[in-house]
């Protein structure tokens, strides 16, 4: 118990804030915080396990964010059926060719001995195999564009429940990771988070420029929920029995019944975005809980302390017979993949896929400041650092205008200054997140709670 | 005369944006290898650190503008970019003093460093957006063209116009100014040579009396001048924007690598790799075809090999395939 206080301190401080907010803001701000704050903690679960555990620097958080994405656009969006009639059968086409390409390549690779000639004709068959699926697929996808762009333009999905998308989007992004890691990982640790941060930038361009695919930067809306509808809920009798019981001493004082009707209304159409806020921050926390269950189990086995032992010498691992090289895939596919479901959990959660807001600062660079403040290799402290680093960066534009307003309150309120001060309060954020991670990382460089082995 | 026309269309579509676009990513890509090869880590702050620099010279040109203070036909912001170095100069060193001096001293590894210049990252792009706003400026002024289009096609008598803006010509030259001096220092110089060695091998550089502060110093205030200049010209071209400098750095980083990290002149043509084949893979050939070829065989489609959209793309998967194939760059990295 002692050994865990300052654990047990951290999170009961940050719930506490999360309820301050609650209390002094509205609880549909303070729910809203908190299910994008463990949102947050799965993604840094994932960039904990590879930077933690393995010491690998993914730049590329992004990018498994978006096809987590993706995967929850692709499962859950019913198919659109005149978009396959006009140009299903070319994009098949497209991807029959795909994999014979890809087929024809492992088997020169298999075949043939390490040559220049090799490499030629590889390069050969890639060109010609890209030039050749454009020509093949640019009838069908112009069909396709061409189906009531207005509204569809593109392939849609396999129209099951958007949950199941969430381990599908693991998959996506384990198969980039996969691909990527086979590229890659051999590169040295500044090397790797530049090529992941590019590779990232390519996915995203593809995301948003496939408008067969994706509908690009035209946007997917009113996705399925997995969650009731507050409209619904509104006209549910059990529901507003609920929330009559809940009210039921702010209803008493009211004395005239139309006004008495009025106001249960109100609550109402409060409770019902609190209530559905709280189906997803159920649903949310169920999956960090397991989450952090099998990761902890993960870092306790043998197979946590090989990691360590690779991270911490890789040279000495090697020659006590561990596969590093397999072993650094696998955790880069693991780690991955727990992105994307954070990814899939992020557009269920919005109920819309919009590639254009798919940025590095806000996907990667933030998701590397919330492991790094929160402490790596510590999964309680990837999680501490994804709720702080989210609870601070929404509420950083409140803090930083009750500061601006009390240091100026000597200066009057038309003057130059102080008014270009307050329109620039939502910037603060960075100035915050850039201090607090200078600061951490220079007096606390482990994080918050700092990994610490115990040997069972 | 129709192959005159289609010479004449592929400088104005293709050579002359290229070279523009290569100069401003060259100067980008040598500040990132000058600190990858002395300072030795990536420094994630490159975009913003050239529109930190930028945005200091759009305030003084601002200010020399209110002033009444102009260069007639030349951009005001030339007048400014000296003021705007020295200040940058002093941001670079305080910013080397306050953060990177501490891991230095330690010995921390590169990663170490790169996740603080992150933080440096954050940090200016707040200082940035906070004093000047994170809208899009143009601060051009001065003559616009050297040559226009229409006035080119009246001169020659081609139906195709060639248009060559003033702010190409000065990027270019600024550029070719700036890296031969620069060459010009590290090679020829005492100081110059002793941050090659430096960049070669710290422990003999150290033993043969090279005082490794003045080195570090000296390559704060190149990168500096690289980044305010870099920034600048950019901004007289395009315009100032601190999303796009932000982004920006991402080709850099390409230019940089492809080229081969820590190797200055390598950087500086990996900047016109980048550019070249982005703009030569994103460029739609049809009018050249339609000139070049008989009426017969004139093509239907637009003879694009990539849309446009994929501009970044093409620069992220060359280098891609450079690290794949040549993990130190085409032309040998880490020598300086």
């Amino acid at each position: 118990m002692r050994k865990n206080l300052n654990v047990i301190a951290a999170y009961s401080i940050m719930m506490g804030l999360i309820i301050l907010v609650g209390i002094f803001q509205s609880w549909n701000i303070a729910l809203s915080i908190f299910n994008l704050c463990l949102i947050s903690a799965v993604m840094t679960m994932g960039a904990n396990i590879q930077w933690g555990y393995a010491g690998l620097i993914n730049f590329g958080i992004m990018g498994y964010t978006a096809l987590g994405g993706l995967a929850a656009v692709l499962i859950s969006v019913d198919p659109v059926q005149e978009a396959w009639s006009a140009g299903g059968f070319d994009i098949l086409m497209s991807l029959w060719l795909i994999i014979v390409m890809v087929l024809v390549i492992r088997f020169i690779l298999k075949r043939f001995d390490k040559s220049k000639m090799r490499t030629y004709s590889i390069a050969a068959i890639i060109i010609s195999g890209i030039l050749l699926i454009r020509f093949s697929a640019e009838p069908g996808i112009e069909a396709i564009e061409a189906v009531d762009p207005a509204k569809t333009g593109f392939l849609g999905g396999f129209g099951l429940p958007i949950i199941f998308s969430w381990i599908v989007g693991a998959f996506f992004a384990g198969g980039l990771a996969f691909i990527v890691g086979k590229v890659a990982l051999g590169l040295r640790a500044d090397y790797l988070a530049i090529a992941t941060l590019l590779i990232s930038e390519i996915v995203i361009a593809i995301i948003k420029h496939e408008d067969w695919l994706t509908r690009g930067v035209k946007n997917v809306i009113g996705l399925k929920r997995p969650a009731p509808y507050e409209v619904d809920l509104q006209t549910t009798d059990w529901f507003i029995n609920l929330v009559e019981k809940f009210n039921s001493d702010k209803l008493e004082i009211i004395s005239n019944l139309s006004d008495r009707q009025a106001a249960l209304n109100q609550f109402v159409i409060e409770g019902s975005s609190v209530f559905v806020k709280l189906c997803y921050s159920g649903l949310f926390l169920t999956v960090v809980i397991i989450l952090l269950i099998l990761t902890q189990k993960a870092l306790y086995s043998p197979w946590g302390r090989m990691m360590r032992a690779i991270r911490d010498n890789e040279e000495a691992a090697n020659a006590m017979g561990k596969n590093v090289v397999k072993q650094h895939l696998l955790i880069f596919i693991l780690g991955s993949a727990i992105v994307g479901i954070a990814g899939a959990m992020l557009v269920t959660q919005d109920g819309l896929f919009t590639p254009g807001s798919y940025r590095p600062m806000r996907y990667t660079f933030l998701i590397w400041v919330m492991v790094i403040v929160g402490g790596s290799g510590n999964n309680f402290g990837a999680i501490l650092g994804g709720f702080v680093v989210w609870f601070l960066w929404i509420e950083a534009a409140p803090i930083a205008l009750f500061l601006i307003n009390f240091f100026t309150a000597g200066i009057s309120e038309t003057n130059a200054l102080k008014a270009h001060l307050i329109e620039s309060v939502p910037y603060f954020r960075f100035l915050m997140m850039g201090l607090g991670l200078l600061l951490i990382m220079r007096y606390r460089p482990k994080g918050i709670l700092p990994e610490k082995i115990e040997i069972k | 005369m129709d192959i005159l026309n289609a010479i004449i269309l592929l400088l104005n579509y293709i050579f002359i944006p290229a070279l523009t676009y290569g100069s401003q990513l060259a100067l980008g890509a040598i500040f990132v290898t000058l600190i990858y090869g002395i300072l030795r880590f990536a420094n994630f702050a490159t975009g913003d650190m050239m529109s930190f620099g930028t945005m200091v010279t759009i305030l003084f040109t601002w200010y020399f503008q209110s002033l009444g203070i102009s260069l007639g036909i030349l951009p005001t912001a030339l007048l400014a970019i000296p003021f705007a170095i020295i200040f940058m100069i002093l941001y670079m060193l305080s910013i080397d003093k306050f953060v990177f001096k501490y891991y230095r001293t330690n010995k921390s590894p590169p990663v170490q460093l790169a996740m603080v210049s992150i933080g440096v990252m954050f940090v200016t792009q707040a200082v940035v957006r906070i004093i000047i706003g994170p809208s899009d400026r143009r601060f051009f002024d001065g003559e616009k063209f050297i040559i226009k289009a229409r006035e080119f096609k009246e001169m020659t008598g081609l139906n195709e116009g060639l248009a060559l803006k003033s702010t190409q010509v000065l990027t270019i030259f600024v550029t070719i100014v700036l890296v031969s001096l620069l060459f010009w220092f590290l090679n020829k110089t005492k100081t110059g040579k002793s941050m090659k060695a430096y960049s070669d091998n710290e422990d003999l550089a150290l033993l043969s009396g090279i005082d490794p502060k003045k080195i570090v110093m000296i390559t704060w205030i190149i990168a500096g001048i690289l980044a305010t200049i870099g920034g600048a010209l950019y901004g007289l071209d395009k315009s100032f924007k601190p999303f796009t400098y932000f982004n920006n750095m991402l080709p850099i980083f390409a230019a940089a690598i492809v080229g081969g990290i820590g190797n200055p002149f390598g950087a500086f043509l990996g900047g016109y790799v980048i550019a070249f084949s982005e703009i030569f893979l994103t460029y739609a050939y049809k009018k050249f075809f339609m000139y070049m070829l008989p009426e017969s065989m004139e093509p239907e489609s637009l003879i694009q090999l990539l849309s446009t959209d994929y501009k970044f793309a093409v620069s992220f998967s060359i280098l891609v395939i450079v690290l794949l194939y040549r993990p130190s760059g085409i032309f040998k990295g880490k020598v300086l």
